[in-house]
């Protein structure tokens, strides 16, 4: 055990230092793309952490995630678009807005459970989509430009490369810690037990739905502000972001990485994205590989990345 | 009048093409418990099989029947490698290993036939308009697409209401250990349930094909559809499959056909004519949404554990 989770923490330590010290690398190499690369992996990895706390802590298998890159990003595109640009207006928007869809959807959605649970998650996200679709003052299914960067009053300065990479790393780092402390908490606890045991927790006298509901709207406003990010990151926000195969990449990174580990969405958002990336150098059909590859990783390494991790450590 | 008739059928149509779609998704759910999100590609795969035998042949009809061949044997080919190790896991699993699949398929098809679409020609008695009703026309292929999911879905009916086989699927539906455990091959069954849905999937997209161009991806989102109806319907019943389909597929046309006009009214033209088909794809969506709160195990339930 205590082999495990050195491994484990080994691991996130390397990786939290290696997304630290990055620009320096880009910069020193002169290799730009680097660093758009990994801000695009870091602003995913925020959402993949968002969807494991719903997932991996509460059990709640979310197919409708990518709703909130949309809403949060859609939030501060349109906000741009009608010529609010100041920050401190969009992303607490962008928030707002994504906790509120998050609000009704787990209102409605928790009340089923399993296969249904999944499907009608997706199918709010698929009316996210199609409203954002319709919306043909701010380019429909062609999606919108955001032609000026969220503006903090010179607190930082988001077109700059570095700035907005390590604003991103510090939602990243920030989302994982309260994630942390949320699942180290008594209300952590309680959601973690609802997982294991519904009845029982019931039985007990804590009302199931409302904790779990109050976790959906954390990990959704979570997901709104990595929206809000890529949004700013992207200078771009499409009806596309929240299509359903989206949702499905998210899903795939925190498998991938390990359910319900603390630092695996992150571990998987690196290892999916870069792979893709890689793959796709080799050869126009990735796909090809990565299709399989998931395939096979599925079949025979239950646990993801780290859970992988921690069975090797312990021999 | 024309209109609203001709619309109706296309309702019809579209509908009973869901229904190919959604029988097999819904019996490979209700049996084997598995979350199938790769039925689409098979759905695609179809498409370019009939694409591809029906260019190679000259001939309708035989590059139909080929193509409807190929894909069952796809299909039990994909469950007998993979799929089968997977029964009895996670859905999670099952939909994280079924998604590497529609990766998978998605650029095999870019790699073999190349990204641009595909045009599956009618031969020239299909193309011919039918007078249905006095000064009614419609064409003659949407109408045989319409007797041949009618007679598929009969057929289908027939099969699992009686004969043994379809006992047996039935009592898979509702116990799967039990009927596992009265001795019956379930391994055959499954791969065999399997073949079935894949083969349905396949016959719904090479009949689409025609009417729409075939490409990489058309599966995808017709593939939700069918989720959402054999969530309606509930899971596992042939039954609420159908109704379902057809109600869905209603939905769908008649929103698309009757909405703009009727938005045209409250808004302006251009805001009407790309809000009026979002709005209609968001219907059916809605509708699951409500029938999922207000019956959780959807309409006509395959069984009570």
């Amino acid at each position: 055990m205590t082999a495990s989770l050195n491994a484990r923490a080994a691991v996130a330590v390397l990786v939290a230092l290696g997304l630290l010290l990055l620009p320096l690398y880009s910069s020193a190499s002169g290799n730009i793309f680097l660093l758009t690369l990994f801000t695009r992996i870091v602003i995913l990895a925020l959402a993949a952490v968002s969807l494991n706390l719903i997932m991996g802590y509460g059990g709640m298998m979310s197919f409708g995630h990518a709703a909130y890159l949309g809403i949060g990003g859609y939030a501060v595109g349109i906000l741009a678009h009608e010529g609010i640009g100041s920050g401190f207006i969009q992303w607490p928007v962008a928030l707002i807005a994504s906790a509120l869809f998050a609000l009704a959807v787990g209102a409605l959605s928790l009340r089923t459970r399993g296969v249904y649970f999944i499907m009608i998650t997706l199918a709010f996200a698929q009316m996210a989509y199609y409203i954002a679709s319709g919306l043909a003052r701010y380019g429909g299914d062609d999606g919108l430009t955001v032609y000026k960067r969220s503006d903090f009053a010179g607190l930082i300065n988001l077109s700059s490369r570095v700035q907005i990479y390590y604003l991103c790393l510090a939602c990243l780092f920030g989302g994982i810690y309260l994630v942390w402390r949320i699942i180290n908490s008594r209300f952590g606890l309680v959601v973690q037990g609802l997982r294991s045991n519904e009845q029982r927790m019931q039985a007990i006298g804590f009302p199931a739905n409302r904790y779990r509901l109050v976790c959906f709207v954390i990990a959704g406003t979570m997901c709104g502000l990595a929206g809000a990010l890529l949004a700013n990151n992207t200078d771009f926000v499409s009806p596309a972001a929240m299509y359903w195969t989206r949702s499905g990449d998210l899903m795939v990174m925190v498998i991938l990485g390990g359910m319900g580990s603390m630092f695996g969405p992150v571990v998987g958002a690196i290892v999916f994205l870069v792979l893709e990336e890689l793959l796709s150098q080799v050869t126009e059909y990735w796909a090809l590989i990565m299709g399989p590859l998931l395939l096979v990783i599925v079949l025979f390494g239950r646990g993801g990345i780290m859970g992988l991790l921690g069975r090797f450590s312990r021999g | 009048m024309l209109l609203v008739v001709e619309q109706f059928l296309n309702g019809l149509q579209f509908g009973l093409l869901l229904f190919l779609l959604a029988a097999g998704l819904t019996l490979v759910f209700g049996i084997m418990d598995f979350v199938n999100l790769a039925h689409g590609s098979l759905y695609m795969m179809g498409a370019y099989f009939a694409a591809t035998f029906v260019a190679w042949t000259g001939n309708f009809i035989v590059g139909a029947i080929l193509a409807l061949g190929a894909t069952l044997l796809l299909g039990i080919v994909l469950e007998f490698v993979a799929l089968r190790h997977l029964y009895g896991r996670d859905h999670l699993d099952h939909v994280l290993a079924t998604f590497g699949l529609i990766l998978f398929f998605n650029d095999a098809v870019r790699l073999i036939w190349g990204p641009a679409g595909l045009a599956l020609p009618l031969p020239g008695w299909l193309t011919v308009p039918i007078q249905i009703m006095p000064g009614v026309y419609y064409p003659a292929y949407r109408l045989a697409i319409i007797i041949v999911a009618l007679a598929v879905a009969l057929m289908l009916y027939l099969v699992v209401m009686r004969t043994r086989v379809g006992m047996l699927i039935r009592a898979g539906a509702s116990n799967r250990e039990m009927i596992g455990a009265l001795g019956i091959n379930i391994n055959l069954l499954f791969t065999l349930v399997f073949g079935l849905g894949a083969a349905l999937a396949g016959l719904a997209g090479l009949m689409q094909a025609p009417i729409l161009t075939v490409q990489i991806g058309m599966g995808e989102n017709i593939l939700i559809l069918a989720f959402v109806i054999i969530v309606i319907g509930g899971i596992g019943s042939i039954r609420g499959a159908f109704l379902a389909a057809i109600f869905v597929g209603m939905i769908d046309t008649l929103g698309r056909a009757f909405l703009p006009d009727l938005l045209r009214q409250m808004l302006s033209s251009s805001a009407a004519s790309t809000a009026a088909p979002a709005l209609s794809s968001m219907l059916i969506y809605l509708v699951m949404a409500i029938v999922l709160v207000v019956r959780p195990e959807g309409l006509f339930p395959a069984s009570r554990r």
